[in-house]
């Protein structure tokens, strides 16, 4: 080697490197009621990259709206009580106690003492109250306001002591406790002004400074680059520690990187740019399967998801002079036995076998299997049969013609238009099998993909569509959170919106049982009221269920604590937990430093 | 020899398309479930007992990782099977098929689509829909291109201003965005058969620009030629005169624009189609049978479905060489 080449390389290895170093996690003090966690202990160090389909719209929780936003936000901040997304059921977080009173209207709980938010800021009483104040005022406009209403009433929210707030609600509700997941606490120390400024909305939008955000989650905003990265760092003053009083989290950063949707995601994993990635597709699962000897990825597929995808018929209230092809088609669709005949034509194993590459459950019901705590096991799963749906429409006074087409009893030929998202292959390949399957008993369906907002103003708003096919669910599998969907006065009540009555005699009653269980507190007793619920559904039609998908998630080899769930977020829920077994190459290839 | 080479390939891509119905094995829009994404079927001639004298296919079935041949199911081809039934030519109902396999066996010579769709008789049944869009298109075009150029060259002034403007407004408008926003306004279920003809007609209404400023040139150079100008000075009218000299004159010129916008054309519906502007499912087009390859898993496993883009390549190429043929006839024959 050359003598000035070798010195070259000597100067090149002796330079240090300054790269920001991540913050260290605070030393433990005793003042502090931390929560220990029970898994694997880790290693510190390294950084998570994950991939998202676009950047947030917003990092101020009060409110997004978005799924992309909500899963960088839920990694900042932290709520009062969870619902653990393995075992589904609530557990303790900033709140360390609660207690529920025998009328269950009322919640006393408990804060840790002791704990910082992200600034090092102290945490207490105030800060509770302050984020229940904002989540309720109107002006704001949260999207979790209204699951905070109760009989049109808000909570009061009092302050017993420094640690110790009661929330009285206008009347029992059931579960309540599962309420605060997801309600993340701020802090009044920083948003207290521009909140009583009228500034609340701009506040924590993604331009924001970091040092103007805090939180008591497991990480803090440290960088945003517009159109390609949110990077997250450690939050040192976290309130979890593991067994050995290590305090989380494991990973000094967590990177978002906007990288488009679920193939540009794949190949970016593929490619080792990012450590983990969620709801795949079965064909891209099968086709990460492959390699995933070779690459060391850990696959999982967590079984049915709750998600519940359905066709459902335009039932709404049409005016038969703008619309007059839907009004005169509602006749077929308003038929029971025409439902039940679509029902019991459909191909659901086909479904699941072509569409979602056997990783999927077929439906008859809104819960699923996946439901494991609420779904009614005695709803019948009548098998495809053709010859029962014609018997079903030869009683209802259909008719079929020489050519086999099928004629109402005005001997009209029975023809209607399927509406589905454009940017969902799967919900565009399951309109093309009831198409095919329907085409068997002599009705021409037609398949028209729509851009996504087009369709949801057409069955929001507009109601000018025929039949859509769309999918529902996937959150709290409480059914509380459905209540928007099955009450007639509901806002996702698709099938018929803006009821003012209850349109049929079943929907009254699901209105009533709906209502029952929301105040019913013991669980047994609800599930039974919420059984009936499903059954008349079964009975009814008002969607006919189509096919659940499985949840499909990966992760590479060197991620330790890697345990996805079937709730959202799969894998990221606990990524206070996870850590790198080694450290991970793929942050240079991925053009991050 | 290089002519009939391009004559014999022109009859036989056509004829095959034409004749889709007898060549194909099977009805576009029948799904095998139970075969998703087959690959395209291996015909043999040796099997376990030697050489057969008929070709043969093995029976496939589905596994965790694919389809595998069981040797011990064989099903000798069969020309001019019976099968499903198809309208020849549009006029005739038929159920000959050139070859086929008895039931249960099942022959996918291209492999099959998400639906367990044969690729191959999809592929013969869209180039119908596809190239007679192209031919219909280009038909429309070339008329309008006829009309405006002649008129604009030979008129001149006024009319030749305010063609040669529009013209000029027409190319720079950016149209695929126009037709997105478009469908927007459509009824939202069109049968293939309007939707057929709004994309020709949209298509040829479109393209006539290029083509009527050739023929305007052709026009504008021919009409001060001497013998146009004796005729004229013998009272011959202007209609006579575009009908008897001018047009000639620009009937090379229409010609090789012809054969190049057939190929430009097909693409064209099948750009449409594969954004869902198109011939909806489950009515087959080149088009819509490449919208699936947009999914990542899809272009990376299953090669076949890539057919219909060899299909577009090979229309394109042998049009093109039609064109080059074409205008060197016309640059012999030109006065």
């Amino acid at each position: 080697m050359k003598s000035g080449a070798r010195l070259a390389l000597i100067a090149c290895l002796g330079t240090p490197i300054f790269v920001a170093a991540a913050p260290g996690p605070q030393p433990l003090s005793l003042a502090e009621e931390v929560q220990h966690v029970t898994a694997e202990v880790g290693r510190y160090g390294g950084r998570l990259v994950v991939g998202q389909r676009s950047e947030p719209k917003t990092l101020n929780p009060v409110t997004a709206a978005d799924a992309i936003s909500r899963q960088v936000i839920a990694r900042c901040n932290a709520d009062l009580i969870s619902i653990n997304r393995v075992s589904q059921q609530t557990e303790p977080a900033l709140a360390k106690t609660w207690k529920v009173s025998p009328d269950g209207r009322t919640f006393t709980l408990n804060l840790r003492k002791g704990l910082r938010f992200s600034d090092g800021y102290p945490f207490d009483a105030d800060d509770v109250i302050f984020s229940f104040t904002v989540y309720l005022d109107e002006a704001v406009a949260s999207p979790q306001r209204d699951l905070l209403i109760i009989d049109g009433k808000p909570p009061i929210i009092t302050k017993l002591d420094q640690y110790t707030v009661r929330f009285t609600l206008p009347r029992p509700y059931a579960a309540g406790e599962r309420l605060f997941d997801g309600l993340s606490i701020l802090p009044k120390h920083l948003l207290e002004k521009p909140y009583k400024e009228g500034r609340f909305a701009k506040a924590w939008t993604l331009n924001a400074a970091s040092s103007a955000m805090a939180g008591m989650g497991p990480f803090r905003v440290k960088q945003y680059v517009a159109g390609q990265r949110i990077v997250l760092e450690r939050n040192p003053y976290y309130w979890k520690v593991d067994r050995g009083d290590h305090r989380l989290p494991y990973v000094d950063e967590i990177v978002f990187l906007f990288v488009g949707g679920e193939d540009q995601q794949l190949i970016r994993f593929e490619a080792g740019d990012t450590e983990l990635i969620s709801r795949l597709s079965a064909e891209n699962y099968a086709l990460l399967s492959q390699g995933a000897a070779r690459n060391g990825w850990q696959l999982s597929d967590l079984g049915p998801s709750l998600e519940y995808n359905f066709l459902v018929f335009n039932l709404n209230d049409v005016d038969s002079k703008k619309l007059p092809d839907i009004a005169g088609k509602q006749l077929w669709f308003r038929e029971l036995r025409f439902r039940q005949a679509v029902s019991v034509a459909i191909d659901r194993d086909s479904i699941v076998k072509l569409v979602y590459g056997a990783r999927g459950t077929p439906l008859w019901g809104n819960v699923g299997p996946g439901n494991k705590l609420w779904i009614n096991h005695s709803i019948p799963h009548p098998a495809r049969s053709l010859e029962d749906a014609r018997e079903l429409l030869r009683s209802a006074g259909f008719s079929w013609n020489n050519a086999g087409r099928l004629l109402d009893s005005t001997r009209k030929p029975v023809e209607f238009t399927i509406i589905t998202s454009s940017s969902s292959s799967q919900r565009m390949k399951m309109a093309t099998l009831v198409q095919d399957d329907l085409s068997r008993l002599g009705v021409e369906v037609h398949v028209v993909p729509l851009d996504f907002r087009a369709m949801l103003d057409r069955v929001f708003q507009t109601f000018d569509y025929e039949a859509a096919i769309m999918g529902l669910g996937g959150g709290d599998p409480d059914p509380n959170p459905e209540m928007n969907v099955w009450l007639s006065s509901g806002a996702t009540h698709l099938w018929h919106l803006n009821e003012i009555q209850p349109a049929t005699g079943w929907e009254r009653e699901i209105d009533q049982l709906m209502q029952q269980q929301m105040i019913t507190l013991k669980y047994d007793k609800r599930k039974q009221l919420y059984d009936r619920v499903q059954q008349l559904i079964a009975e009814n039609l008002p969607f006919v269920f189509l096919a659940t998908p499985d949840i499909l998630v990966g992760a590479k080899a060197e991620i330790g604590n890697f345990h996805p769930a079937v709730l959202e977020d799969n894998t990221l829920w606990n990524a206070d937990e996870l850590y790198l077994r080694a450290p991970n190459a793929g942050i240079e290839r991925a053009g991050l430093r | 020899m290089r002519k009939r080479i391009l004559i014999a390939a022109l009859i036989a891509l056509h004829a095959a398309i034409l004749l889709a119905g007898l060549l194909a094995p099977y009805d576009p829009a029948n799904q095998n479930r139970g075969f998703p994404y087959a690959p395209p079927a291996r015909i043999h001639w040796v099997g376990r007992s030697g050489v057969y004298w008929r070709p043969f296919v093995y029976a496939v079935s589905p596994n965790l990782t694919g389809y595998h041949e069981d040797p011990s199911q064989i099903f000798p081809l069969r020309f001019f099977y019976r099968g499903d039934s198809y309208k020849l030519l549009g006029l005739f109902t038929a159920d000959i098929h050139l070859f086929g396999v008895d039931a249960p066996g099942r022959i996918f010579i291209l492999g099959t689509d998400a639906y367990g769709r044969d690729e191959f008789s999809r592929l013969l049944y869209g180039g119908q829909i596809s190239l007679a869009a192209g031919l219909l298109g280009t038909l429309l075009t070339l008329a309008m291109a006829a009309l405006i150029g002649t008129i604009s060259g030979y008129f001149g002034k006024w009319a030749d201003e305010s063609f040669m403007g529009l013209a000029e407004l027409f190319l720079c408008l950016p149209w695929f965005y126009f037709l997105v926003a478009m469908r927007a306004f459509l009824p939202l279920h069109l049968n293939p058969t309007c939707t057929f003809l709004l994309i020709t007609c949209v298509m040829g209404s479109i393209g006539w620009t290029r083509p009527a400023r050739l023929v305007r040139g052709v026009v504008l150079s021919a009409r001060n030629r001497d013998y146009v100008a004796a005729a004229r000075g013998f009272g011959a009218s202007d209609f006579y005169l575009i009908q008897r000299h001018i047009m000639p004159a620009a009937f090379g010129v229409l010609l090789t624009q012809a054969a190049l916008l057939v190929p430009q054309y097909v693409t064209a519906e099948a750009v449409l189609s594969f954004f869902g502007l198109g011939i909806a499912e489950p009515v087959p087009s080149w088009g819509n049978m490449l919208s699936i390859l947009q999914q990542y898993n899809v272009i990376v496993s299953y090669y076949w479905l890539l057919a219909p883009a060899g299909a577009l390549v090979v229309t394109s190429v042998i049009y093109w060489l039609l064109a080059d043929a074409l205008h060197h006839w016309v640059k012999s024959h030109s006065i």
